[in-house]
C-alpha cells in the first residue's frame, strides 16, 4: 500500500508545529522516500579528504543508502562517484579504502575507468560497434555525483541538481567546522585513530534528535555517568581526577547546567548545543598546546578559538560534530528501523598527541558498542522504536519551550533545554522531502 | 552457587596447570556473574583491552572497543547492580567456551606469565543472542602468593565489524 509516494500533502501532514507522526520513524515507505528525495536534495557528508591523500586513493561510503566512492583524481581534485559498474552494477571496489592506481577496474568484466569516473576501456570493444553504445547509460562510465564541495577538508555531496547551493544550505553553521579546524595550530585536521561502528535497531532520526536532547543525560545516563561519579567519590582524597572521570562525570550535570548552556538554531535544520559552555568546558589543559596556538594565532585569537566550547553541532540531515574534541558522528540510514552509527575522530595537525588520546578515550567511553553510555542511549531508542507501534497515540511530542513565532527565525540562541532544534530539523525534513515533488 | 574458590598457589612460582586453572576460573566467574570476585583477580594497575583493529599494537593513539583500568571496570560492575540500569532490564547472561589455555611464556624472574586462549562467547538478553569468537591473551603475575591479571587482551575475530550492544565481559 502506498500512502505517501508522490503525495507531498500527506508527507507535510506528518510534521506539525509541536508534534510529528510516528510514520516518520516506523514507515518503510517514508524511509524509501527519504532515500529518494530528502537525502538527494540535501548536502550530505561523504568523508574527509585526509582519507584520500594521494592520487588514486579511494574511500567507499554511502549517501543515504546509495553506495559512493570518494576518490582523489590524478589532477589532485576529490571526486565522488557512484560505486557501481555502468555495465552490470557490480560494486567496483573490494576494500573500504585503498589505492586504485591510475584507474578503476571492474572485477567482473574488466571495464576500466579513470579516477574521475570516465570510461577508459572495455575488453573486446568492437563488440559494441554499431550498437548505439555511445548513447547508452553505460557510455559515460561511473556516474559522478555532480555537486561536490570540499569545505576545509570535509567533503559534502548533493545528488540532485535542484535544491540549495552549498553556502545557502549551511549558512552560518559552518562556523562550528571552522572552530574545530582552527584548533589545529596549522588549521588542518587528519582522520586518525580508527572508526567505531555501532549498529542501532532504530530510526536514524532518533539519533540525530538525541544530539540536542539535553533533558536525557541525567536520567538515561544515571546508570553510567551517575555510577561513575559514585565510584569516583570513594577514591582516596587527593587522588588526581583521571581523564575518564573528566569525560563521563559532566553527563550528570543538573538541569540548570543544560538550561544555561544554550542552544543555537540555524537555517535548514542545523544547530548546536553549548552556546555558553558545555560538558567539554572543564577538561584539564594539555601541556604545550596553548603555547603552540598562541604562536600560531596570537594570544587573543588563540583564546577565542579555545573558549568556544560548543557541545554538539548537528548538520542536517545526518551528522554531528564536537569541535572541542574533534569528533564526527555519522548516522547512516539502513532501514526505517536500522541505523549504522560511525564515530570518526580527527587529529589536530601539529598539536600534542594527548589531545588525540583524550578524543579516542571519549569515543570509546561514549560511542563504542561496548560503551555503557551507548548502552543507555540505544536502550531508549529501541524502546521508542517498539513503543511507536502502539495505536494508542500516533504522535511524538516535540513541544518543550515552543513559541509560535519560531518558524522563520534563524541564528538565535535559546534555552538549552528547548526542543526547538528538533522542531527545526523536522521543518527542514519537510522542506527537503517535498522539494520538487 | 558452585564452589570455585580461589586455590592458593602451592609454590612461589605457578605451575602451567595453575595458570590454566586461573584463566578457566576467570571465565567461570564472569558466566556466574560473580563480578566482585572477578574484579579481585585483577591487579590494581591492570587493563582490560579489546582492540578495534586487527593486530593492533597501540591502545593510546588507536581507538579500541575497550581499554579500561580497574576504576572503569569497577564502574561497569557497579552499574550492572544499579536499579536504573535500563539496558540491563532484563539482564544479559553470557557463556564462555574455552579451548584449553596454552602457556605462551613464563618468566619467573620477571614475574610475568602469558597464556593464550581461543574462545567462543555467547551473550544473550531476552530474545537476542549473539555469538562472538575471540582469542584471549592473559598477562599474569604473582602478588602476595596469588595470581593476578596485569593485562587481559581480547582479540575478536571480527574486531572491525559493526556490533550491537556488548554489555558483559569476554
Amino acid at each position: 500500500m502506498t500512502r505517501y509516494a508522490g503525495n507531498a500533502e500527506a508527507l507535510r501532514a506528518l510534521v506539525r508545529e509541536q508534534e510529528v507522526h510516528r510514520d516518520v520513524y516506523v514507515s518503510e515507505e517514508v524511509f524509501q522516500l527519504e532515500m529518494e528525495h530528502m537525502f538527494p536534495n540535501s548536502w550530505v557528508y561523504v568523508g574527509h579528504d585526509s582519507q584520500v591523500p594521494n592520487a588514486g586513493d579511494y574511500f567507499g561510503t554511502t549517501i543515504g543508502t546509495q553506495p559512493v566512492l570518494l576518490v582523489r583524481h590524478t589532477d589532485g581534485k576529490v571526486h565522488v562517484l557512484h560505486n557501481r559498474c555502468p555495465h552490470k552494477g557490480t560494486r567496483i571496489t573490494s576494500e573500504t579504502c585503498g589505492n586504485t592506481g591510475k584507474f578503476f577496474r571492474c572485477p567482473y568484466h574488466a571495464w576500466s575507468f579513470k579516477t574521475d569516473g570516465s570510461l577508459l576501456a572495455i575488453p573486446l570493444k568492437k563488440g559494441y560497434e554499431n550498437t548505439g553504445f555511445e548513447q547508452s547509460h553505460a557510455a559515460p562510465g561511473m556516474a559522478p555525483v555532480r555537486h561536490v564541495r570540499n569545505y576545509r577538508g570535509f567533503v559534502f555531496a548533493k545528488i540532485n541538481d535542484g535544491g540549495l547551493d552549498f553556502e545557502e544550505f549551511f549558512g552560518e553553521s559552518l562556523s562550528s567546522f571552522d572552530n574545530m579546524i582552527d584548533r589545529s595550530p596549522v588549521g588542518q585536521l587528519k582522520v586518525a585513530g580508527g572508526v567505531l561502528r555501532y549498529m542501532h535497531n532504530c530510526n536514524w532520526k532518533m539519533l540525530v534528535e538525541n544530539q540536542t536532547d539535553t533533558c536525557h543525560p541525567m536520567v538515561a545516563h544515571e546508570s553510567s555517568a551517575g555510577t561513575a561519579v559514585e565510584v569516583w567519590k570513594k577514591a582516596p582524597p587527593g587522588t588526581k581526577k583521571p581523564m575518564a572521570v573528566e569525560i563521563i562525570a559532566p553527563f550528570m550535570s543538573p538541569y540548570e547546567f543544560f538550561e544555561n548552556m544554550g542552544i543555537r538554531i540555524w537555517d535548514n535544520g542545523h544547530g548546536h548545543t553549548g552556546v555558553h559552555h558545555s560538558i567539554h568546558s572543564d577538561y584539564s589543559a594539555v601541556p604545550g598546546y596553548f603555547e603552540k596556538m598562541k604562536a600560531a594565532y596570537g594570544e587573543e585569537r588563540a583564546k577565542a578559538i579555545l573558549d568556544e566550547n560548543r557541545h554538539n553541532t548537528v548538520y542536517f540531515p545526518n551528522i554531528m560534530i564536537k569541535g572541542p574534541i574533534q569528533l564526527l558522528r555519522h548516522f547512516k540510514p539502513i532501514a526505517a528501523n536500522k541505523t549504522l552509527v560511525e564515530s570518526w575522530t580527527f587529529q589536530l595537525v601539529d598539536a600534542p598527541d594527548m589531545l588525540l588520546e583524550r578524543t579516542l578515550m571519549y569515543n570509546r567511553l561514549i560511542n563504542a558498542p561496548t560503551s555503557i553510555v551507548g548502552h543507555d542511549d540505544l536502550e531508549m531508542y529501541e524502546r521508542a522504536q517498539e513503543g511507536l507501534h502502539s495505536n494508542g497515540n500516533e504522535w511524538v511530542n516535540l513541544q518543550r519551550l515552543y513559541s509560535p513565532d519560531e518558524a522563520g527565525q534563524t541564528n538565535v540562541a535559546v534555552n538549552g533545554t528547548s526542543e526547538w532544534p528538533m522542531r527545526h530539523q523536522f521543518r527542514a525534513w519537510t522542506k527537503f522531502m517535498t522539494m520538487g515533488m | 552457587m558452585s564452589m570455585v574458590a580461589e586455590a592458593p598457589l602451592k609454590n612461589a612460582v605457578p605451575t602451567d596447570q595453575e595458570l590454566i586453572d586461573f584463566v578457566v576460573r576467570e571465565a567461570r566467574l564472569i558466566d556466574e556473574q560473580r563480578f566482585d570476585e572477578w574484579l579481585d583477580m585483577y591487579a590494581d594497575d591492570a587493563f582490560y583491552w579489546m582492540p578495534l583493529e586487527w593486530n593492533q599494537t597501540d591502545p593510546r593513539l588507536t581507538c579500541s572497543l575497550m581499554y579500561e583500568d580497574k576504576l572503569l571496570l569497577s564502574i561497569r560492575v557497579e552499574r550492572l547492580k544499579g536499579a536504573r540500569t535500563f539496558s540491563q532490564k532484563p539482564k544479559s547472561r553470557c557463556h564462555h567456551v574455552l579451548q584449553t589455555p596454552q602457556v605462551d611464556s613464563r618468566d619467573a624472574a620477571a614475574n610475568r606469565y602469558v597464556t593464550w586462549t581461543p574462545i567462543h562467547y555467547v551473550e544473550t538478553r531476552l530474545d537476542e543472542q549473539a555469538l562472538y569468537a575471540a582469542w584471549i591473551t592473559h598477562h599474569l603475575c604473582v602478588e602476595d602468593g596469588k595470581l593476578k591479571i596485569k593485562l587481559k587482551r581480547v582479540d575478536l575475530i571480527n574486531c572491525d565489524a559493526a556490533f550491537g550492544n556488548i554489555q558483559l565481559f569476554m
